[in-house]
């Protein structure tokens, strides 16, 4: 059987669908929008949200950057430009800067990113209030009516028992003054990345259907307390190959006695970081 | 020193090698072909192109086959197919009364007009293992009388469906006329909302897990939901005539035939003062031959019909989110199976945050130890 797929796999009707919602997204940012999300040949999970957007949006001419884990060289990345490159033909970079499109799970690069850009993010649970009201229905009330004292609640209970919010990553976030947002799992570290960022961020929600957006220089701040300001994550250590002192820093074991090491999570910026200091 | 965290496309590239070698197994066994799981695997591809949501028995075939059988990831396989394809248009409501019926059975009488027709079951078989160096068993089963299934069987006429008499007797509501019609909601073009339409409740549910359903409606028996015996008023399984009308042309065209099952489940109502006293009908339609999932359908289709009246839905199976949402197979399956990817960053955040915690809860047991000397 053989059978020819359309520039980028999915079909120009359903692009323009995704199209559509993501300009909703960007008019109501931190908004969920729902979408028609198609099924995809890579699993639920594993970024169909993310590679819809991506789909959708890119053009003959743009050059896309996938990573994982910060890396642009872990399977699932690998196997999302393997995609691409397939089914549109386009040019695949690891310089961030170069990159017009960047797809990412759980990480923001450690290069700033530049006005033009389109930063598309993979969400398992994109409903920031889930795990506290699992009810959609009721999510959507909450929402609507800006009802976030439970999210508070939550902050606070964390304060009271262990003197500090201990989320680590998926931090909530209030975008421009109204929604609670979920910035999907990345690492707290990277929240202060979204706000007034010239880029626009765009998460996509395969399973759950759902589509929302940071637009440029929009207002992303991370939930917290007068008296127990947000905290980023830091690290005695530094990396172990560019030296690096200011990037989110993966632990390595080394052998079976507990050695371990640390080094830069996005590791284009540690070889360019690395270059830079030799 | 450095580890090597690099490598993820040459793995890739190997794993693909390495499946693709593990499908096709050893060389000296001829391999299978397409025409052989089409005829001899029938109730796979049924399954197949029911979850995988699409009628075309040679994609099913090849999933099957691309997929060594694990059926799950061929139902996978068919619904990434779907979705590139081109919508032309719909078709009219099939007219299941004119089915050309392979089996058809009621529990709720012991004659129906057109009668009770067994056809091709499991239901009356003995499960024994039917082993190749064993011929005897397969000597004494004899000779099938009549048709055994695959193909359309003779019986052609209309028979009046068992729901049809309760409703004429005034013991069951219609109840279908939401049903039918070019309005209905599409789950695949449109997502989810709760509460859902039956006619939605209906699709996300033809296209759900067999075995998510099964366990379902099994629930609902054992009394998390249901409160009383249900009836099977009728079970038919089938092929029914697809026809369009391509607006340009204003007549119908008969465009091919489908095998379904349909089934009708009874359940008593015993009325409140404004309701009288009646039956209650829930409803399932699947592609292929699947009458376990066709009757886990209805039951779970009754059951979530007072979903929407009633808040008691303190039971799983009647939620329409706990059901709807988690019925697809291809979702959940991605969902729990994503756990195999990498999760470093998250993880190196929770191992900050969980050594920041325990120093603070050893300096305070210590604080606490040195107040108590």
């Amino acid at each position: 059987m053989s059978h020819t797929y359309n520039f980028a796999y999915l079909d120009e009707q359903s692009k323009k669908m995704i199209r559509r919602s993501v300009l909703k997204a960007m008019a109501i940012p931190g908004f969920q929008v729902p979408f028609g999300g198609r099924e995809m040949p890579l699993p639920y999970g594993w970024g169909t949200g993310g590679i819809q957007l991506t789909a959708s949006l890119l053009g003959k001419e743009d050059v896309l950057k996938v990573i994982d884990q910060g890396s642009d060289d872990t399977v699932n990345a690998v196997s999302i430009k393997d995609f691409f490159r397939k089914t549109a033909g386009i040019r695949i970079t690891e310089n961030t800067p170069e990159a017009t499109l960047i797809q990412t799970r759980h990480r923001i690069p450690e290069t700033p990113l530049k006005q033009g850009q389109i930063m598309v993010y993979q969400v398992p649970i994109p409903e920031p209030l889930q795990f506290i009201e699992p009810r959609r229905p009721e999510t959507l009330k909450m929402h609507a009516f800006e009802e976030y004292g439970a999210m508070y609640v939550k902050l606070y209970e964390d304060i009271s028992k262990h003197d500090r919010i201990v989320t680590a990553f998926d931090y909530p976030a209030l975008v421009h003054g109204r929604y609670i947002m979920s910035p999907s799992p990345i690492p707290k570290f990277d929240n202060p990345k979204l706000h007034q960022s010239p880029a626009i961020h765009i998460f996509g929600a395969g399973r759950e259907k759902r589509i929302y957006a940071v637009p440029p220089y929009t207002d992303v701040i991370s939930l917290d307390f007068e008296d127990y300001p947000f905290e980023l994550e830091t690290w005695e250590e530094s990396c172990a190959i560019c030296g690096s002192g200011t990037s989110f820093l993966d632990e390595i074991i080394t052998d079976d006695k507990g050695s371990r090491l640390f080094v830069c999570s996005d590791t284009e910026y540690c070889r360019k970081n690395g270059k830079k200091e030799a | 020193m450095y580890v090597a965290v690099k490598g993820g496309e040459t793995a890739v590239k190997n794993s693909r090698k390495l499946v693709a070698k593990a499908r096709r197994g050893s060389k000296n066994i001829p391999e299978i072909q397409a025409e052989q799981i089409e005829n001899q695997l029938g109730l796979a591809v049924d399954r197949v192109m029911a979850e995988g949501a699409l009628y075309d028995r040679k994609a099913a075939v090849h999933a099957i086959k691309q997929s060594q059988g694990d059926l799950v990831e061929a139902i996978f396989l068919v619904r990434a197919f779907r979705t590139t394809l081109k919508r032309f248009g719909n078709s009219r409501p099939v007219d299941t009364g004119k089915m050309k019926v392979l089996r058809r059975v009621s529990g709720a009488f012991k004659d129906i007009p057109g009668g009770q027709i067994l056809g091709p079951t499991y239901d009356y078989t003995h499960r024994l293992i039917e082993f190749e160096d064993e011929p005897e068993l397969l000597q004494s089963q004899g000779d099938p009388q009549g048709d055994t299934g695959g193909t359309p069987g003779e019986k052609n006429e209309h028979l009046t469906r068992v729901v049809a008499i309760l409703i004429k007797q005034g013991l069951m509501n219609p109840g279908q006329e939401e049903l039918i019609g070019e309005k209905i909601e599409d789950l695949t073009r449109q997502p989810l909302k709760i509460p859902a339409s039956r006619s939605v409740r209906l699709q996300a549910m033809a296209r759900g897990d067999e075995g998510f359903l099964l366990g379902s409606a099994y629930s609902l028996q054992r009394g998390f939901g249901l409160d009383r015996h249900p009836f099977l008023g009728e079970l038919r399984v089938g092929f029914v005539e697809v026809m369009v009308t391509p607006p340009e042309l204003g007549f119908d065209i008969k465009v091919g035939e489908i095998k379904v099952t349909e089934c009708f489940m009874i359940n008593r109502n015993n009325g409140t003062k404004e309701d009288a006293p009646g039956f209650e009908n829930g409803y399932g339609l699947v592609f292929g031959q699947n009458e376990r999932k066709a009757m886990s359908v209805s039951l779970l289709d009754r059951s979530l019909q007072n979903s929407e009246k009633d808040s008691d839905n303190k039971y799983p199976a009647r939620s329409q989110e706990f059901i709807l949402s988690h019925s697809d197979n291809v979702e959940s399956s991605g969902f729990v199976q994503h756990l195999k990817l990498p999760h470093y960053v998250d993880f190196q955040s929770e191992l900050i945050s969980i050594r920041n915690l325990r120093k603070k809860h050893w300096k305070n047991r210590k604080k606490k130890d040195e107040s108590h000397l």
